[in-house]
């Protein structure tokens, strides 16, 4: 019980029951739908950016706890940064989902460092890094469809 | 061979002895994390006797040699021990001759065969090709792919809310333009065993011919392919306790001889000049290159252990198990079942309130409860039931009620942390 404590962290359950910054983004500036064919679940992210600054972003779909909560801190997390800084959050959060070796609490991810307990859980990293991969592809290459698998 | 006498004992005992049975493999002794294995993701793969390991590790042990080539002994074995697989197939699936049995990778490819020779030769523009909604991905994208390359329509007969075929709209689709129906006859994800011998009956009333998939069906029941009067009929290895790259397409015999080959190469020519190939007689004319011999031989000692259990045995022991776990899990508060057919078998699709399938596998996975999670290759499926996803427990002669109350206990683990 206590291994998927350190995965189902009541942070992350959190998010799961109550999603922030949930549903459709009137008037958004970039788009992208992310898939995960293995699982089944889909997501969008949809930003509003003003002189490089994420000024607004909101997500919609339908997932697992992971993916869902995933979602929901990290826009919590990334809006007011800078285009680029969420860039260097995407790869942050990928270490910390996927190396063994990096530390558990990057200050830097703040409230996202509860994922740290997916790298023990190979099969749900897809799930935690779906809305990142799906908010790369909006502020990289606007409307596209990624997919983790 | 020791594999005989286990198969001889299992099957004088005409009930399924649970504990002899399980003892045939060796894989259930496994544990998970420090807990017994319990594996339920049978749907996906079953896992393999003693007698099949067996004949796998004699034939590269003693047997291995090329077939249909050599003048030498070893080779002649070779082949003899390959074409006994089939005649033990084509007995398994009560086919009229052993030349109706092509061996394949698996049941996918079956299909393929079937829609890139029978299909491409006979489907047009205009014309219909029928499937359901409960069909796996592997039983819609070939008939996809060559609708599109004819420019020919894909029909899908719809379900109902228990996932039951609907036989009324499914008659009302045949018609001149159809040119084949392509059916599962138990569905991976529902468990729905489908009435496929009228399924056919209804479609050869208009001369359509039939393809069956039994890739589910095949080791929860006995499958006679002349009863159901189908003109094709796809098996898998892997799912029948056999070994993974190797299936089985079973065809009648006058369209098989009237089909195209499927790929060229050695073994399916008679003789091969630069102007002009003659192809070799069915079922080698299908079988291009060096085939998956071992699996083959192995594919056979799955047949003839299956045989040697019985289906009577096991599918007693399966309905058991089905009705145990169908009770247990609708007593689990917020759980759904999805696919309540009268007729079914062997699958448990369900869904928990609030709490999505991906996350139900990983909390059952950490107490050694192996399930499916996702949407099992039917997309179709989890679109007409409005689910994302579902979990899935799916029954093999070897499990027990015990196993599914371990999984039943497992999912009170899942409320414990989701609320």
């Amino acid at each position: 019980m206590s291994d998927l404590r350190e995965l189902y962290q009541e942070v992350i359950l959190d998010h799961n029951r109550s999603p922030r910054n949930f549903g459709p983004l009137e008037g958004a500036d970039l788009r992208a739908d992310g898939h995960n064919p293995l699982c089944g679940d889909r997501l969008s992210v949809a930003l509003k950016v003003e002189d490089g600054l994420v000024t607004d972003v909101r997500f919609e779909g339908s997932g697992c706890a992971i993916s869902k909560a995933s979602a929901s801190l990290m826009t919590e997390r990334i809006k007011g940064q800078t285009i680029d800084e969420t860039r260097v959050l995407f790869d942050r959060f990928h270490r910390l989902v996927t190396d063994q070796a990096a530390p558990t609490d990057d200050a830097a991810l703040g409230k996202l460092a509860v994922f740290a307990g997916v790298r023990a859980y190979p099969a749900r990293v897809k799930c935690a890094v779906l809305a990142w991969h799906t908010l790369r592809a909006a502020v990289d290459d606007n409307h596209k469809l990624v997919s983790t698998e | 061979m020791t594999s005989v006498a286990h198969t001889d004992s299992v099957h004088s005992a005409h009930v399924l002895d649970e504990a002899r049975i399980r003892d045939l493999f060796p894989i259930l002794a496994a544990t998970v994390g420090g807990k017994p294995l319990v594996y339920l993701d049978n749907a996906a793969t079953t896992q393999k006797p003693q007698p099949v390991l067996d004949a796998l590790s004699l034939y590269y042990a003693a047997q291995n040699a090329n077939i249909h080539r050599g003048v030498y002994q070893l080779s002649q074995d070779a082949t003899q021990a390959y074409e006994d697989a089939r005649a033990k197939v084509a007995t398994f699936l009560h086919a009229a001759d052993p030349a109706e049995i092509i061996f394949t990778r698996n049941a996918t490819e079956g299909i393929n065969l079937v829609a890139q020779t029978f299909g491409r030769s006979t489907v047009g523009e205009g014309d219909e090709v029928v499937i359901s909604t409960m069909e796996h991905h592997s039983n819609i994208v070939p008939w996809q792919l060559l609708c599109k390359e004819k420019g020919a329509r894909l029909r899908v007969v719809p379900i109902t809310d228990a996932g039951e075929l609907m036989l009324d709209e499914y008659e009302s689709l045949l018609g001149p333009r159809t040119k084949l129906v392509s059916i599962v006859h138990m569905s991976n994800s529902l468990g729905t065993v489908n009435p496929v011998q009228r399924v056919v009956e209804l479609a050869h009333g208009h001369n359509i011919p039939v393809l069956i998939d039994g890739s589910q069906a095949a080791y929860h029941m006995a499958v006679d392919v002349q009863a159901i009067g189908c003109d094709f009929y796809v098996v898998t290895g892997h799912k029948l306790y056999g070994p993974t790259g190797i299936g089985a397409l079973y065809g009648r015999r006058h369209l098989l001889d009237a089909m195209p080959p499927y790929q060229g190469g050695g073994d399916m020519i008679s003789s091969v000049t630069f102007e002009r190939t003659t192809y070799n007689v069915v079922p080698h004319k299908f079988e291009a290159g060096t085939p998956h011999i071992a699996g083959a031989i192995g594919l056979g000692a799955a047949v003839d252990f299956i045989s040697g259990v019985g289906f009577g045995a096991i599918a007693a022991h399966e309905r058991r198990l089905l009705d145990h776990a169908t009770a247990a899990l609708s007593a689990v508060p917020g759980l759904r079942l999805i696919g309540t057919a009268r007729q079914k078998a062997s699958i448990l699709s369900f869904v928990l309130d609030g709490v999505h399938a991906h996350d139900i596998g990983t909390i059952v996975d950490t107490e050694g409860v192996a399930i499916r999670t996702g949407h099992h290759c039917t997309q179709p499926v989890m679109e007409r039931f409005g689910v994302p996803a579902t979990a899935r427990a799916s029954l093999a002669m070897y499990n027990t009620t015990e196993e599914i109350d371990h999984l039943v206990a497992a999912l009170t683990k899942v409320r414990e942390i989701f609320g």
